[in-house]
């Protein structure tokens, strides 16, 4: 970790401007990915803006019907507030399948958004990485690459976003709301992150000096049919091998309207709307489930084979695809504010 | 009318503690943070801190450090390297630890030769953790890399037997019959390779040392996380020409070992060295990644054949293994003989090479070499029981042996059977139905299976010293360790029952040089052989006290024979009539002496070691279940039968147990150091990604411990827990994965892509 | 053929470092003033500024959850924590929990329950268990486990770790009531209500 600087500012205007008055500078939230990042000598900011006093942790209704998530409440009290848990189940399931109680209870939304993609190649200094020293070579491509992602990637990179509350946020297009010199706009959640291609070390498409002030999640929250499937290799604290977020709107057996997305198989929070339409209007079935899952899939790449390369999340992925569209079409939901737990296998 | 009842037999006594769940002395101390390990002693003047930088490359040459550009830093106190090393001890048995295998041990900042990735190569001292950190991070080092090879097959063609002469390692056992005519001619055979690759130990604590520089000559105290403090001595004290007085090492309290802690490791040499340069007191950490430089249990891959008859005898039996090792050393475990000393067979064939890669040298972990051997030949025993049409508890006992068929010696006891019965009984397992598919609970496969294990019982040499106060307080001292094992509290448990003392009453203390020397803690051995030093100091003491008491004016014990007297209560009586006693602090008082203090050791019975063969045995029964379209295996369920002799405490022997348990599911499910061959290099060098088991993971373990003692094995009826309760672990859960889907997976760790 | 490998110095201006500061810390009720620069982690400062040793550092990344301890009553990994902003909170250690000689009732049954066995994940595991019951989330000994899935044991002491954990939650800390929790009052929450 390098020395720097730090201020702690009390408002989003002056936070952007303490931030872009330091060369070097960056946000600090709850910490838990950029301190991590600092101590593997992978950020190396001379100066931090800190967020912690903002008047940004509230979570309140808007006109709309929606809802509007403060971007520095954190992701426990996200998780666990009243309407959060009773009209998007989905994303408070989603959130509590991250990390632990230890780092939901410190990690703020904002934060959430804006935590690096996840590679092993990446968090070494050892090897190369284009996304840690663009150009020198991605060194995931042949070596084990369990952790990386097989669909969108590109030659440059295939590292996967690892946030499992983001994979909600696709599925319920939620809309990111920041702050920036140029003064505030909003950004539709599938634009928010980004593929690598020639560009890999840029994770998403904020501009120098925006901050995220709030997430706003609009007022269909599918609260009676979703489920949120994550796959990983122990039971809970690990990242997704696979995971798939699915809300539905039913209309007696025939659904209205589908979203998914996908989680830890690539660079970002994995929507296909042509997949969610081949949903919709339809009655659920096994062969549309699996049909859905080959779209979603079709132009999936692998990158090797064997437990230490990642080919098997094709299959895994639209298996995991396939079930969690059985599960949340199934799905008889009961309001019960503490049906936490989700229903991982 | 009246009726005489006869007295009940027995009475158990207060004082007769061992045997009792116990709970551990220094428990306060831990769930209240007061427990100090390595790094958390405060020293005498200001501390410096080292941080130590690790090699990027897996081979190659250190051409240039660029030290002076971190020395000019404010508050940087030195950079050292091989550019800087005083002149050391100049021959390999200098650096060859007590746990040593064959080879010219690995030198820390000798020479600017790579040899493994992440081997350290300098290390920055300065007045804060912080600004050592730091300047570790900008210490540009030039290195010139040469090819290099980390991939065990590829070297396979290059294997080589493993040479004798590490402590513990037996060679493979010598063949018998005709293995290959017997296995061509059998009605049932299996073959089938078997890998798991390299696993870290991992403890919690990370490796880490506090030096207290005194300020009198080369005085220091060293705090040092470590399985054993005599061996960390004995390697200082020979490399550095250090006295035993100026290199006293202290470890209280020892997060975790798991056999990392064997060997000393390399942080405690950088900070001896440090500290006698700059003659000032230093803390050096390890940090997480570099926890995966330090040894690891070795890649394996095992052959196995095996054939029966048709009632499900075996007539031939064949394990070989092929490990790796360093460039440098030739670590050597026990990884095939346990086939040959569970299972007779007619015919028979092992064999064990090693083979040498660009890693660092491998190291004992936990249950070293039976985790791996039991997992290949518990999986392949399982495969023959299915192809001879046999259970496979039912197969096990019809090749039960009552002897040892390698040494052709009986065991000193073997009470597998007992485990077998209890454990099946305990397990419902006469409700299974044999087919694979043929169990389910809901949309899950359900799968039973079961494994079996030995592991050897054996007793070092140890040493112990007994004080006995005048207020009738017991202080016991030994060099010996307790990284979680239990130490503390069964050594009490031995002090305050021999001299028949309330455990309040008696102090064990461990981890410190100045006690009497005792064994590094690992192979299960410090039960056995600590214990035994503990319990015969604590008779001398005994035998002075009778003395003392026959002294006493109308002595109710004069002429009493030191057989025939019993301490209990906090008495010495005789056990003929115990109406005949004196209270232990009368005597003292009486006596006039402030304290009694009496040396106690203990050592391998030669006689025995001859006639007998000594194990610890276990069987494991185990539930999963199985999702089958998605991959997940989730242990539901386990059982774990062992037979370890005489359990001192049933309370943290069954921690043992459920432990071992933990590491057995972690072993077949998820642990995996990922080596990248194209960079020599393990990538997931992390607690987020190298996936041990957390708290969801574990369900229903349930720990049994047949009756048993066995004084042969050691005079305290002891065989050891440490490592028994993993052993067959991993197999039975391959076992009941076969069962549940019909799959068999031979390759560790049974991640989800194998099922898919 | 043999390649160059370089170990670049990670930054490419020189080395300055920023002064230290004296910063106030709320640790167990009491306030320690420490000298320190914005780069001390709030478990470093406990540990080697305050002499509070009992909160561990097992990886340093948050990845074991050795270092918890309890900030406002909630449950965080101090490693991950930059010191100097948690001025003005209360932060609870393990030592605040309770000492050696007046144990708290959830470190009496990590003892009872043999729920550890080198000690060193233990401290935390405690404060993340008594985080877990500030919380008042978890009743069932499923949801207990996975709401202590941030805390990494080596030893595998999980079975009584959860055993001890479920002791304390079901004597008197929290109620169980028609199904639903009747516990502890909450701790203040960052989230307002809907308006």
């Amino acid at each position: 970790m390098n020395s720097f600087t730090l201020t702690q500012a009390t408002a989003a205007d002056e936070a952007v401007r303490d931030l872009t008055s330091h060369d070097g500078a960056a946000y600090l939230g709850g910490g838990t990915n950029l301190v991590d990042l600092m101590k593997y000598n992978l950020e190396r900011p001379s100066h931090l803006t800190s967020l912690g006093m903002l008047p940004l942790a509230d979570i309140t209704g808007l006109p709309d019907g929606g809802l509007r998530l403060g971007a520095l409440a954190t992701n426990a009290d996200t998780a666990w507030h009243p309407e959060v848990e009773k009209r998007y189940p989905l994303l408070s399931q989603t959130i509590l399948a991250g990390a632990t109680p230890q780092l939901r209870n410190a990690a703020t939304n904002g934060g959430n958004l804006n935590q690096r993609t996840r590679c092993y190649y990446f968090y070494d200094l050892a090897a190369p990485c284009n996304k840690r020293e663009p150009g020198t070579g991605c060194s995931a491509l042949t070596g084990p690459n369990r952790v990386c992602g097989v669909l969108g990637t590109s030659d440059s990179c295939i590292a996967t976003q690892p946030s499992d509350m983001c994979v909600a946020l696709a599925a319920l297009e939620a809309v990111v709301r920041v702050q920036g010199p140029d003064g505030e706009r909003t950004i539709k959640f599938q634009d928010y992150h980004r593929l690598p291609g020639d560009q890999p070390e840029k994770d998403n498409t904020l501009k120098p000096g925006e901050l995220v002030t709030a997430i706003d999640l609009p007022a269909e929250g599918y609260a009676d049919h979703f489920v949120y499937l994550k796959l990983r290799d122990r039971s809970s604290y690990a990242f997704a091998l696979v995971s798939v977020a699915v809300g539905l709107k039913m209309n007696g057996d025939t659904i209205e309207k589908a979203r998914f997305a996908l989680g830890g198989v690539a660079h970002k929070p994995w929507r296909d709307q042509a997949a969610e339409q081949l949903l919709e209007g339809q009655k659920p079935s096994p062969d549309l489930f699996r049909q859905v899952a080959a779209k979603v899939f079709a132009e999936a790449k692998g990158y090797g084979e064997g437990s230490l390369h990642n080919s098997f999340k094709i299959e895994l992925g639209k298996r995991a695809i396939v079930r969690a569209l059985k599960q949340a079409t199934e799905m008889q939901y009961e309001v019960n504010p503490n049906a936490f737990l989700n229903s991982n296998p | 009318m009246s009726q005489t009842i006869a007295t009940p037999p027995t009475v158990r006594l207060d004082t007769d503690v061992i045997g009792r769940p116990v709970s551990r002395p220094e428990g306060p101390a831990k769930v209240s943070g007061a427990a100090k390990y390595a790094a958390e002693f405060s020293v005498t003047g200001p501390l410096w801190y080292g941080y130590i930088v690790s090699s990027p490359i897996a081979k190659g040459k250190i051409t240039k450090i660029y030290a002076d550009e971190v020395l000019a830093i404010p508050g940087v106190q030195q950079v050292f390297s091989h550019e800087n090393v005083p002149s050391l001890a100049w021959f390999d048995r200098s650096y060859k630890d007590q746990v040593a295998p064959g080879g010219s041990p690995f030198r820390p900042l000798h020479e600017p030769e790579i040899q493994f990735s992440q081997q350290p190569v300098a290390m920055v001292v300065a007045e804060t953790f912080e600004l050592a950190r730091y300047a570790a991070s900008v210490l540009r080092i030039e290195y010139d890399v040469d090819e290099f090879n980390t991939d065990l097959k590829a070297a396979a063609s290059k294997s080589f037997d493993a040479p004798k002469g590490k402590t513990g390692f037996l060679p493979p056992p010598k063949p018998k019959g005709d293995m290959d005519a017997a296995y061509a001619d059998a009605p049932h055979k299996v073959s089938g390779e078997y890998t798991h690759r390299a696993q870290m130990a991992n403890p919690m604590e990370m490796f880490g040392t506090t030096i207290d520089w005194l300020g009198d000559g080369k005085k220091m105290k060293i705090y040092d996380k470590t399985q054993g403090a005599p061996n960390v001595q004995q390697y200082l004290t020979k490399i550095f020409g250090l006295s035993k007085e100026e290199a006293r090492i202290i470890s209280r309290f020892t997060g975790g070992g798991f056999g990392a802690g064997l060997r000393p490791q390399y942080q405690v040499f950088m900070a001896v060295l440090a500290a006698l340069e700059l003659e000032h007191s230093i803390r050096v950490v390890m940090d997480r990644s570099q926890m995966f430089s330090m040894g690891h249990r070795p890649h394996t891959i095992q052959n196995l054949r095996l054939a029966a008859d048709d009632k499900g005898h075996l007539q031939a039996l064949e394990h070989t293994a092929l490990a790796e090792t360093s460039q440098f050393e030739e670590e050597t475990e026990t990884v095939v003989n346990w086939s040959g000393i569970m299972y007779n067979s007619p015919n028979s064939k092992f064999d064990y090479q090693l083979t040498r890669i660009d890693v660092n040298t491998p190291a004992d972990m936990r249950a070293p070499g039976a985790a791996t051997g039991s997992f290949a030949i518990e999986s392949a025993i399982d495969e023959m029981a299915y192809a001879a049409g046999v259970d496979p508890l039912d197969f096990r006992l019809l090749n039960y042996t009552y002897e040892d068929p390698t040494e052709n010696k009986p065991f000193s006891s073997k009470r597998l059977d007992a485990c077998y019965h209890e454990g099946a009984a305990r397990f419902g397992w006469e409700q299974r139905t044999p087919e694979p598919r043929s169990m389910r609970d809901g949309n899950m496969l359900v799968g039973w299976g079961m494994a079996a294990g030995c592991w050897d019982a054996s007793t070092q040499k140890a040493a112990a010293k007994a004080i006995l106060h005048a207020d009738g307080t017991l202080v016991v001292n030994s060099a010996t360790n307790d990284q979680g094992a239990g130490t503390y509290v069964i050594m009490t448990q031995v002090a305050a029952q021999t001299l028949g003392l309330p455990m309040a009453q008696v102090k064990f203390n461990l981890g410190d040089t100045e006690f009497p020397e005792a064994p590094i803690q690992g192979g299960s051995w410090t039960a056995n052989s600590v214990g035994t030093a503990v319990q015969n100091a604590c008779q001398e003491v005994g035998k002075k006290l009778l003395k003392l008491a026959q002294d006493m004016d109308d002595s109710p014990l004069k002429g009493v024979d030191f057989e025939d007297v019993q301490f209990a209560n906090g008495c010495l009586r005789a056990n003929e009539d115990v109406s005949r006693s004196v209270a232990i602090t009368d005597i003292l008082a009486a006596s006039g002496e402030a304290k009694i203090e009496a040396d106690g050791k203990a050592g391998p019975n030669p006689a025995n070691l001859l006639k007998y063969s000594m194990h610890s045995h276990n069987a494991v029964f185990v539930e999963v279940k199985v999702d089958e379209d998605l991959g997940t295996v989730h242990v539901t369920r386990v059982v774990d039968a062992v037979a370890a002799g005489r359990i001192l405490n049933p309370k943290t022997a069954r921690s043992q147990v459920l432990g071992g348990v933990v590491w057995g599911i972690s072993m077949a499910l998820m642990e995996e150091a990922y080596l990248n061959n194209d960079l020599g290099r393990y990538v997931n060098h992390n607690y987020a990604e190298y996936h041990i088991p957390v708290n969801a993971d574990i369900k229903k373990i349930d720990v049994i411990f047949v009756e048993e003692e066995d004084h042969i094995a050691s005079a305290i009826g002891v065989k050891g827990v440490g490592e028994v309760g993993m052993l067959g672990v991993a197999a039975a859960i391959c076992n009941a994965v076969y069962h549940a889907t019909g799959k068999r997976v031979r390759e560790l760790p049974l991640t989800i892509d194998k099922l898919l | 053929m043999s390649l160059h490998f370089t170990q670049e110095a990670l930054d490419k201006t020189p080395p300055t470092i920023v002064p230290t500061q004296p910063v106030t810390l709320n640790v167990n009720g009491e306030d320690h003033t420490i000298q320190i620069a914005p780069w001390t982690s709030l478990l470093d400062a406990l540990r080697e500024y305050m002499d509070l040793t009992g909160t561990k550092k097992g990886c340093d990344h948050g990845q074991c959850g050795a270092c918890t301890v309890l900030v406002d009553g909630k449950r965080i990994n101090s490693c991950l924590a930059l010191a100097t902003v948690y001025q003005g909170k209360q932060i609870q250690t393990i030592e605040g929990l309770g000492s050696e000689d007046n144990l708290s009732p959830l470190q009496q049954a990590f003892v009872d329950h043999d729920a550890f066995q080198c000690g060193y994940c233990t401290p935390g595991q405690i404060c993340s268990a008594q985080g877990l019951i500030n919380e008042g989330r978890c009743k069932t000994e499923d949801e207990v486990r996975e709401h202590l899935s941030g805390n990494l044991c080596r030893c595998g002491a999980y079975t009584n770790i959860l055993s001890a954990v479920m002791e304390v939650l079901h004597d008197g800390q929290v109620v169980v009531d028609n199904g639903t929790l009747v516990t502890i009052p909450a701790q203040p929450s960052a989230s307002s209500s809907v308006n």
